[in-house]
């Protein structure tokens, strides 16, 4: 992208870089005054430092030397970092130091607006990067909780939050040791194995019917088809504390509450819109004549399911199957009234483990489901693509 | 052979008439479709439909009142409610033979449950009457038993009561147990009993022979036991003291046990009456209670609107509808609540939303697909881990606040309140459900060519009217497919509220969650449940017609 421009890009005048870097060194500063004890010290000293550094950068050394310089920022910001605060302070130093490094740069010398159209007024590109640090801030707060997750639950500590040991990245203050409680405790070992044992075959119940309905449904001549898709969907729609209570109290004159199959049954109902959905998208873009051509060979529906169709809508079944399979695997609310102490899975304990003792061992679970959840994601994404693919939709 | 002249209709191969032959097909086609749908369909419907019509019919379902009490429901039908006076002794009687067998099947505490929901107190007047009900008649009884020891004795009561070997027998009254206690435990009691009443002992003592009969269909099917070696309960002998009191004509009886019959009856001529109102109010004066008589009459039909009404915060008296207590009023405050945050939810998921999608949709297909994890992964991952995530975050001892103090923002030991209450609610759920608003905006966003704006521009609009006259409007649909499915998702929520929100910040579906594992009030349940299945399947609807079904994706 930077191997072209579309605007002339030249290094603005003194009046303009100096006091946008003080405002961004200010603002910078307030944080770490406030930090120490003195704000307006702080948003002072920021910006005074920044303007200064400005200066040498862009005026006195005449933009020459840009790599030693921004290193030599770098460094010298982790080590008034370290003086401060240590290992984190050195850290955060350090980060400060990359960025306001590029930052000089990227303001005095103009670069800020190299991707842009030429005709863009100054205020235009004011909301443009404002309208970018915007969306950052919304990423970062999507993408943080599971983020935070990851480095407490290595945690020596049986605390929620960061240790100062763990602030000083003292390796004393990390431990597997919530990983060898859930890999040793009884209670999550059963959950994980009720977990794994329900959600294949509820994924495998809710596949087997749902690819055959979805194929079925896929015809022009079903009759009622808006009333049955309706009916199909609504597991998904129906809030899960009424299926939960629904299937409660149903299930238990049918003797299935408290039961293996019972859980089975229902996470294979709420699975079920998932793989509908799925593999009737897929099957929005089947050429139909090839079917035909199959069945013209000589080849009986069966075979031509087999041979032609489902390699052709595969990608969509297990697309669908995954959707189902984390369904059944990260519900709750329906298991915890329908099944009963035997049928506890992972997420049931999670949940009862938030609501009673307060242990980080949740925490290392979080993080190996976020590695789970990672992998299907990507699997996921390879498959769309591979069906878009196939069915010749896009390039990928 | 065949007739192939012009005229007639075009024929197949076969030599039927191309139009019936197509038909054929077609209807073949449709079958083979329906075929497939069909396992599927009935899958779904027996999982799924029929817990949810269930959980419907219990939510007007009212038929424990007149299981338990078969003969008070039918005896407090003359009792006039709003006469300001208790019944009278005849349904104090009925109350009697109802309780003894409601006490010893223990199902009286379940109606006292049951009635305790609307009137408090009664819970413990069932229990506490179930315990002293077989104490009633007790004079009576001691009395039959010191005239001769043959009334204790289980043996005894079998011959008089099958009228011994050989007798006439008449099973209708046992049959008539069976179906009364079928009706009072909802189990059937199919087989045999190993007893059967002689005819001519059931029409001269009927009340007995039919107690006998319940006692004997209960020993046996519940208890287990030999009829012939149990002696019967209290109310058998009741029922015979009743009867011998009332006049029964023993002259022409001969069967088993006629000496004694006789005997007892010249003994309790002068033995006082049973006063059953008067045992009741000793048991407990609330039996004297007026509003007890009215809650169980008013609940005495097999469905009620009790539940419904109950669910918005009014009751059902005799005098007809009514609020509740102001003390007892939570479900409207509570339903307000959960459309209040939900539609806060939503609100902020679409101010979160909107920037996203528009970037997405405006960057580089690379860059977006890039960026666009970050949006995927927080959707994939599981909802436990984004409630615990949120947990870790928002206590006072958590991350955010941590951060705040280490920055000097916020003082050590006023540490802010972010969790159990509706902020928690909101920042989660927001969270949670922010990928739902932004892959529908997302896709509809994708369709909008970016040359329109450019357009806009070109003729003169300035940015912001480029952007609120032309693009916005083409990106309504995907907020409104957005916002439904939040809100939808949002308004049945559990896990997040019952982590997160603390006593503020919960939804009703926490409460629907409340009564069914903790306070049992499976109707009220079934009921706030129902509203609450009413609004989405509004939703539901109106998402199908704006946005259709079949139009949802996924990722």
């Amino acid at each position: 992208m930077a191997t072209y421009t579309l605007t002339h890009v030249e290094r603005k005048p003194l009046s303009f870089t100096l006091p946008v870097l003080a405002l961004a060194g200010g603002f910078a500063g307030l944080f770490v005054g406030t930090a120490q004890g003195s704000a307006l010290l702080g948003v002072v000293g920021g910006a005074v430092l920044l303007a200064i550094l400005g200066f040498v950068c862009v005026t006195m050394l005449d933009g020459a030397k840009e790599r030693p310089a921004r290193w030599a920022i770098t460094i010298a910001m982790a080590v008034a970092g370290f003086l401060v605060g240590s290992a984190s302070g050195a850290v955060v130093g350090f980060l400060f130091g990359w960025f306001f490094g590029w930052f000089i740069y990227w303001i005095g010398e103009g670069r800020y607006r190299a991707n842009l159209v030429p005709y863009l007024t100054p205020g235009q590109v004011l909301w443009h990067y404002t309208f970018r640090v915007l969306c950052g801030l919304i990423f970062f707060f999507l993408i943080t909780p599971i983020v935070v997750v990851m480095p407490l639950s290595f945690n020596a500590e049986d605390f929620f939050t960061f240790t100062p040991e763990m602030l000083r990245l003292d390796p004393e203050g990390y431990s597997l040791k919530h990983y060898r409680d859930f890999f040793t405790s009884p209670d999550w070992q059963q959950a994980l194995w009720n977990s794994v044992t329900i959600a294949p075959v509820a994924t495998l119940l809710s596949v087997t019917f749902g690819t055959l309905a979805a194929i079925g449904l896929s015809s022009e001549h079903v009759p009622f088809k808006r009333a049955i898709m309706a009916i199909l969907i609504s597991p998904m729609i129906v809030p899960l504390i009424i299926s939960a209570a629904g299937m409660y109290f149903f299930y238990s004159r049918l003797g299935l509450q408290g039961t293996y199959w019972g859980v089975v049954l229902a996470h294979a109902a709420l699975g079920i819109p998932f793989v509908i959905i799925t593999v009737t998208a897929t099957l929005v873009g089947f050429d139909r004549s090839l079917t035909r051509a199959a069945a013209n060979m000589g080849a009986n529906p069966v075979t031509t399911f087999f041979r032609v169709q489902m390699p052709l809508i595969l990608p969509g079944v297990i697309s669908g199957g995954l959707f189902a399979f984390i369904t059944s695997f990260d519900e709750v609310v329906v298991v915890l009234f329908v099944g009963s102490a035997g049928q506890k899975t992972l997420p049931w304990q999670m949940f009862t483990g938030l609501r009673e003792q307060i242990s980080p061992t949740i925490l290392a679970v979080a993080t190996i489901l976020v590695a789970i959840s990672i992998v299907l994601l990507a699997t996921v994404e390879v498959l769309r693509r591979r069906s878009e693919r196939l069915r010749g939709m896009s390039p990928g | 052979m065949s007739d192939t002249t012009q005229s007639g209709p075009v024929l197949a191969a076969d030599g039927t008439p191309l139009k019936k032959s197509l038909q054929k097909a077609l209807r073949a086609q449709k079958l083979r479709a329906l075929a497939l749908v069909a396992p599927l369909l009935i899958f779904v419907l027996v999982t799924f439909i029929a817990p949810i019509a269930d959980m419907l019919f219990r939510s007007v379902e009212n038929q424990i009142v007149s299981r338990t009490l078969q003969n008070t429901v039918v005896a407090l039908e003359d009792w006039d409610a709003e006469g300001g006076e208790a019944p009278g002794e005849a349904v104090y009687e009925a109350l009697y033979w109802d309780m003894f067998l409601a006490a010893e099947a223990k199902e009286h505490t379940r109606l006292g449950t049951r009635l305790n929901y609307e009137q408090t107190g009664v819970s413990s007047l069932f229990r506490g009457t179930g315990r002293g009900v077989d104490d009633i008649g007790e004079d009576q009884i001691d009395a039959l038993e010191d005239l001769n020891e043959a009334w204790e004795e289980e043996s005894f009561w079998y011959e008089l009561m099958t009228g011994g070997d050989g007798a006439a027998k008449d099973g209708s009254q046992l049959s008539a147990a069976r179906e009364r206690l079928s009706t009072l435990t909802t189990d059937s009691y199919r087989g045999n009993v190993g007893f059967e009443p002689g005819a001519e002992i059931s029409a001269l003592l009927p009340r007995t022979v039919s107690e006998y009969a319940t006692f004997a269909v209960y020993t046996v099917f519940v208890e287990e036991d030999v009829v012939a070696e149990e002696e019967p309960w209290e109310a058998v002998k009741v029922a015979l003291i009743e009867e011998l009191k009332a006049g029964a004509d023993l002259s022409g009886y001969s069967g088993p046990g006629a000496e004694e019959l006789r005997a007892a009856q010249e003994m309790l001529a002068d033995q006082p009456d049973i006063d059953y109102k008067a045992a009741f109010l000793k048991e407990d004066k609330d039996w004297g209670s007026i509003p007890v008589w009215q809650t169980i009459k008013t609940y005495s039909p097999p469905f009620t609107s009790g539940y419904f009404l109950n669910a918005v915060d009014l009751q059902k008296t005799v005098d007809g509808v009514e609020a509740r207590p102001e003390t007892q009023q939570i479900y409207i405050m509570l339903f307000q609540r959960t459309l209040f945050m939900s539609l806060v939810i939503m609100g902020s998921c679409i101010l979160l939303g909107y920037p996203i999608a528009w970037i997405l949709a405006n960057l580089p297909v690379r860059t977006a697909n890039l960026l666009l994890i970050l949006v995927l992964l927080p959707f994939w991952t599981s909802l436990l881990v984004r409630t615990s995530a949120w947990k870790v975050m928002l206590q006072q001892q958590g991350v955010i606040n941590d951060v705040l103090v280490w920055l000097g923002m916020v003082a050590d030991e006023s540490r802010l309140v972010m969790i159990n209450n509706q902020f928690g609610t909101i920042v989660a759920m927001t969270h949670i459900l922010l990928p739902f608003m932004i892959l529908p905006m997302y896709s509809v966003m994708q369709t909008i060519p970016p040359t329109y704006l450019r357009a806009a521009k070109s003729l003169g609009a300035t940015n912001w009217t480029a952007f609120w006259r032309v693009y916005f409007p083409q990106s309504v649909p995907g907020i409104g497919a957005g916002s439904i499915l939040v809100f939808i998702l949002a308004i049945g929520y559990y896990i997040t509220p019952e982590i997160v929100g603390g006593t503020t910040g919960t939804f009703i579906s926490n409460r629907i969650a409340y009564h069914i594992s903790s306070s049992l009030n499976w109707g009220l349940a079934a009921a706030l449940g129902s509203i609450l299945l009413a609004a989405v399947l509004i939703l539901y609807w109106a998402y199908d017609k704006i946005v259709g079904i079949d139009n949802v994706k996924l990722g």
